[in-house]
C-alpha cells in the first residue's frame, strides 16, 4: 500500500524531473545543458520504473529494493557526467576540453573498478547493506567533484549566476545524500534516514526547475557575494 | 571509521554549500526593481528594505496562491534564522561581524518582496487566464 507521503514525493520529483527537461526544449536550451537534461530525462524513466516496481511488487519486495537501489547507483554515476559538462563550461575559455573528457573517461574506468573490487570483496553480503555502502562511497565522490568544482568557480571568479545556481544545488544534493547514507550505514536500524532518501532526491529538479525557470542565461553575480566564507 | 569521516566531511561540505546556495539567491535578486504596487503595499520607498520587515513580507507572501518558489522560500527563511542567531551571539561581540549580517539580513527582506512582486504577478496572469477562458 502506497502511503500520501510517498505518492506526495513521487509526484513533486516526476512532476520537476520532466518540467525541467520540457522547459530546455521549449526554449531550445536542451543541447547547452544536454549532460542536465539527458540525466533529469534518465531519473523521470527511473522513477517510473521505481513507481511501476513499487506498485506491482511492493515496497518490501527485493524486486523493488534492488530496482531502486541500483537505479540510484547507476544514475550517481550519470551524474558524474552531468557534473563534467558543467567542468566544461567552467573551463570553456582555457579550451581545456580534451583533458576534462580524459577526466571523464578516467573516472568512469575509475568508478567501475572501485564498483568491481567492492563487490569482488564482499560477494557474500551483496545485500541492501553492501548497496548503501556503495551508494555512500558513489555520493562521496560526487561530493568531492562539487567541491572541487566549487573551488574553481571561485578562484576563477565565475559570474554567471546559472551556473552558480546548479553547481551549489548539486553540492547540497551530493552531501545530503552522502550524510544520509553514511548515516544508515552507521545506524542501519534508524528508520528516520530512510524516509528522508526520497524526500531529498526531490531537492535537485526543484532546485534545477527554479534556476532554469527564474535565474535567466545573463544574469551576473560578484563571486565575493557568494562565498560562505566571508572575505 | 570511514562512515564516520564520509558524515562529517559531508556535513562540513552541506554547510558551506547551503550558505552559499542561500546567498546566491539573495544576491542575484538584489538587481531585481520591484513594483511601484509592491512598494505601495508594503511601504518600502528606497532600494534597501529592512530586515525587520521580513516576517510581515513572508506573511504577505503566504497570502498569495502557491507558485514553484516554494524550496527557495524555505532556504531563504532557514538562512535568516541562522543569521538572527549569529548576530545575536557573535554579532555582539564582533562589530564587523555585526555590519555584514545586517546587511545579508537585508538581503533576505529583498528576497521576500521580490518572492511577494513575483507571486502578485503570477497571481494576475491566472486571473486573466481565467477571465480570458470564460469569455
Amino acid at each position: 500500500m502506497i502511503g500520501p507521503y510517498a505518492y506526495f514525493v513521487w509526484t513533486v520529483s516526476f512532476t520537476a524531473q520532466l518540467y525541467v527537461v520540457l522547459l530546455s526544449i521549449v526554449r531550445g536550451e536542451f543541447l547547452r545543458y544536454a549532460s542536465i537534461n539527458l540525466y533529469m530525462l534518465a531519473v523521470a524513466t527511473a522513477s517510473a520504473a521505481q513507481f511501476i516496481t513499487f506498485v506491482s511488487f511492493g515496497f518490501a519486495s527485493s524486486e523493488y529494493i534492488y530496482v531502486y537501489y541500483y537505479s540510484d547507483c547507476l544514475l550517481t554515476v550519470l551524474l558524474f557526467f552531468a557534473i563534467l559538462g558543467l567542468y566544461e563550461r567552467v573551463f570553456k575559455q582555457m579550451e581545456v576540453s580534451k583533458h576534462i573528457r580524459a577526466t571523464a573517461a578516467l573516472l568512469l574506468a575509475g568508478t567501475a573498478l572501485f564498483s568491481y573490487l567492492v563487490i569482488n570483496k564482499n560477494q557474500s553480503y551483496l545485500g541492501s547493506r553492501f548497496v548503501v555502502e556503495l551508494a555512500q562511497n558513489l555520493y562521496f565522490v560526487g561530493v568531492l567533484l562539487t567541491l572541487l568544482l566549487w573551488g574553481a568557480v571561485t578562484k576563477l571568479r565565475e559570474t554567471r549566476a546559472r551556473l552558480v545556481h546548479l553547481i551549489l544545488s548539486l553540492g547540497i544534493y551530493f552531501t545530503a545524500n552522502a550524510a544520509i547514507y553514511a548515516l544508515r550505514n552507521l545506524f542501519p536500524s534508524v528508520e528516520l534516514t530512510k524516509a528522508l532518501i526520497p524526500l531529498v532526491g526531490t531537492f535537485l529538479p526543484l532546485a534545477w526547475a527554479y534556476t532554469f525557470t527564474f535565474v535567466p542565461e545573463e544574469a551576473r553575480l560578484a563571486p565575493a557575494r557568494v562565498a560562505a566564507v566571508h572575505r | 571509521m570511514i562512515a564516520v569521516l564520509i558524515l562529517l566531511v559531508s556535513l562540513l561540505a552541506f554547510v558551506q554549500f547551503f550558505l552559499s546556495y542561500c546567498r546566491a539567491l539573495v544576491a542575484t535578486y538584489r538587481k531585481w526593481e520591484l513594483s511601484e504596487e509592491v512598494r505601495k503595499l508594503t511601504g518600502i520607498h528606497d532600494a534597501e528594505v529592512q530586515a525587520e520587515a521580513l516576517p510581515r513580507l513572508r506573511q504577505l507572501v503566504q497570502l498569495c496562491p502557491e507558485s514553484d518558489d516554494k524550496l527557495e522560500l524555505r532556504s531563504v527563511n532557514t538562512y535568516f534564522g541562522l543569521l538572527n542567531l549569529f548576530r545575536l551571539t557573535l554579532g555582539r561581540f564582533l562589530p564587523p561581524l555585526h555590519a555584514w549580517l545586517e546587511k545579508e539580513r537585508q538581503g533576505c527582506a529583498y528576497f521576500m518582496a521580490v518572492a511577494l512582486d513575483r507571486r502578485i504577478a503570477h497571481n494576475r496572469e491566472l486571473v486573466a487566464q481565467q477571465l480570458a477562458n470564460r469569455l
